[in-house]
């Protein structure tokens, strides 16, 4: 069987738990899924996602799952797959899985596939794609035969909306066996370093800029395009941490998600941090020196150059009536 | 707890490791094996993994602060002497190398396992590692390190406060939110870049590294590799990209034209 942990916060599903259950009915070649979903109160959740076209769904409840810690919901995790024995375990690859689906396999001694976009074939027989290089190469992985696979995909691979519907999975609720005592993270609040005064999300168009770039001095360009398209400035992730522009600019899996009519990409080179924030965008633009750059890949036009050449180019002709 | 963990708290310093790996450069332009299922190594230029620099830049800055050793170690074959002595030049005390030919292209499970054995006896306080590599990028080996360690970890580390034996972190989340996370000693976190600002090595740096120790280590027998990859290939395209060409002023003019007329965006 296949068991899939759903993610949630404060009673709220993570959407891309939706796509990890498309990526298990993808994999299962008819195994039976199971979805679980870990925290201190998640009957009304299990119930949301007993309409999938799964054989079960599990309110796995404790009192110490409300908050996430690493050893919390791996010693939860260990225990479901101890009583079900799944052939694999499929998850998000979020920050959340990202930080105890490691621990998990290495206590189990069991196989861990991270930040899959593609499976080929089904069931034990399955093989999987996984970007490497950062994304310059797309790696085809066979698992070892430890038990289980752990998987974990990239978000936005699978279509939250392709889950198949439509079964009368039974829910079933489970007190997680946990130690409080062994739970060595002691987490405070969440919270945001600063009230967002951009909204990007609300963007019509972005224009955003890399690495590329340089330095700071040469940030007024871009400003004076993106005033010439109408467009916000954004940011990819390594010029907001110079200071170049503030955090709230920033797109990617640490920043903003964004999908405006059209991103203008100067000198981004594609890590996928930077694409999973940008890719759903309707028409997308990448100006970089480099041909092979990742960007070029979900871009709909390109240009390979120089971008102080083009950019000052594009200006002036946007700026002719 | 780990028993050396009283000992450490007598200490007034810290003793600080810092896991390093060596990456093809970022303008590396991918080239395969003749197998298609590795690169041409001989082909490439190496460098130190980003995310580890600041790794390493944040153990420098604890020990100046609590005063210490900061110990750097890398799993890999011959080449990664060159990011260890860098690292030593920017001011590491001292190096461990796993050295393996296999190690080149080994999963983060083997590379964790050959990292622990050479890592278990110096009783770190603190390990630290960048969160991913620019490599393979599993992101797995520092917290399969900690496991291993039997310490506990946080990953996605963007701030690291110790007072008094006690270790709280600022782990990030996602979409711009934070978390303090408070956790005991020794303890393993996976560092995000941009966590501070990267110091480059000077030039007096460069002539004391040339004394500092890197001990070499033999991989330990018998690790077995969870996965194994049987092909690597260049991304196939999603979409159907448009490439623009001719000189700067008709590229903008035929891109704009587009972006007007074909895909009405402006």
């Amino acid at each position: 069987m296949i068991l899939v942990i759903a993610e949630q916060r404060d009673g709220v599903l993570n959407r891309a738990s939706w796509e990890a259950v498309a990526a298990a009915q993808s994999l299962s070649g008819g195994m039976p899924i199971t979805i679980a979903v870990p925290g201190a109160s998640t009957a009304a959740l299990a119930q949301q996602l007993a309409k999938a076209d799964v054989a079960e769904v599990l309110a796995v409840e404790h009192a110490s799952l409300g908050v996430y810690t690493p050893d919390g919901f791996t010693m939860a995790v260990q225990a479901l797959i101890a009583s079900a024995a799944p052939a694999f375990v499929v998850l998000a690859h979020t920050y959340q899985a990202r930080d105890f689906a490691p621990m998990l396999a290495a206590r189990m001694r069991a196989t861990l596939v991270t930040d899959v976009i593609a499976i080929a074939g089904t069931g034990t027989g399955a093989t999987f794609s996984r970007p490497m290089f950062q994304g310059k190469l797309v790696a085809t992985v066979r698992p070892g035969s430890s038990s289980p696979c752990i998987v974990t995909f990239q978000i936005g691979s699978f279509r939250a909306d392709a889950v198949r519907m439509g079964g009368s999975a039974k829910v079933t609720p489970v007190k997680a066996s946990i130690d409080e005592a062994a739970i060595r993270q002691k987490p405070e609040p969440p919270f945001q370093e600063a009230k967002q005064a951009v909204d990007l999300g609300q963007a019509e168009r972005i224009v955003a800029v890399g690495r590329g770039i340089k330095s700071q001095d040469h940030l007024p360009l871009v400003q004076k395009l993106a005033g010439a398209m109408g467009a916000e400035v954004a940011a990819s992730r390594p010029i907001c941490d110079n200071g170049w522009l503030p955090m709230e600019r920033q797109v990617g899996s640490s920043g903003q998600t964004v999908a405006p009519k059209l991103y203008v990409a100067l000198g981004i080179s594609g890590a996928i941090q930077h694409l999973v924030g940008m890719k759903g965008s309707r028409t997308i633009v990448a100006i970089n020196k480099d041909r092979d750059a990742p960007i070029f890949e979900v871009a709909d036009y390109g240009i390979v150059g120089d971008l102080f050449e083009i950019v000052p180019a594009l200006i002036t002709e946007l700026e002719k009536k | 707890m780990p028993p050396w963990f009283v000992v450490s708290e007598r200490r007034h310093d810290m003793k600080i490791a810092v896991c390093i790996k060596q990456v093809p450069t970022r303008e590396w332009q991918p080239r395969l094996n003749d197998a298609k299922t590795w690169i041409r190594e001989q082909d490439t230029a190496f460098e130190m993994n980003e995310p580890d620099a600041y790794a390493l830049e944040e153990a420098l800055r604890l020990r100046e602060k609590h005063s210490g050793e900061v110990v750097v170690c890398s799993a890999g074959p011959a080449r990664v002497q060159q990011v260890l002595r860098e690292a030593l030049a920017r001011g590491a005390d001292r190096a461990l190398h796993v050295e393996d030919t296999t190690l080149a292209a080994a999963d983060a499970a083997v590379t964790a396992d050959a990292l622990a054995a050479a890592m278990a006896d110096e009783k770190f306080d603190l390990v630290l590692t960048g969160l991913q590599s620019d490599d393979q990028g599993h992101a797995q080996t520092g917290v399969i390190l900690a496991e291993r360690l039997g310490i506990p970890h946080s990953t996605i580390v963007m701030d690291v406060q110790i007072e008094s034996g006690a270790l709280r972190i600022k782990r990030e989340l996602e979409g711009g939110w934070f978390q303090w996370i408070a956790m005991p000693l020794p303890a393993l976190l996976t560092i995000q870049s941009g966590i501070n600002q990267l110091r480059y090595a000077t030039l007096k740096g460069i002539m004391a590294a040339k004394k500092k120790e890197i001990k070499k280590v033999a991989m330990p027998p018998g690790l077995k590799p969870a996965q194994e990859i049987v092909a690597l290939a260049l991304p196939t395209r999603s979409k159907q990209t448009r490439l623009i060409e001719g000189g700067p002023a008709q590229a903008a003019q035929e891109l704009v034209t587009r972006l007007r007329e074909e895909a009405r965006a402006l």
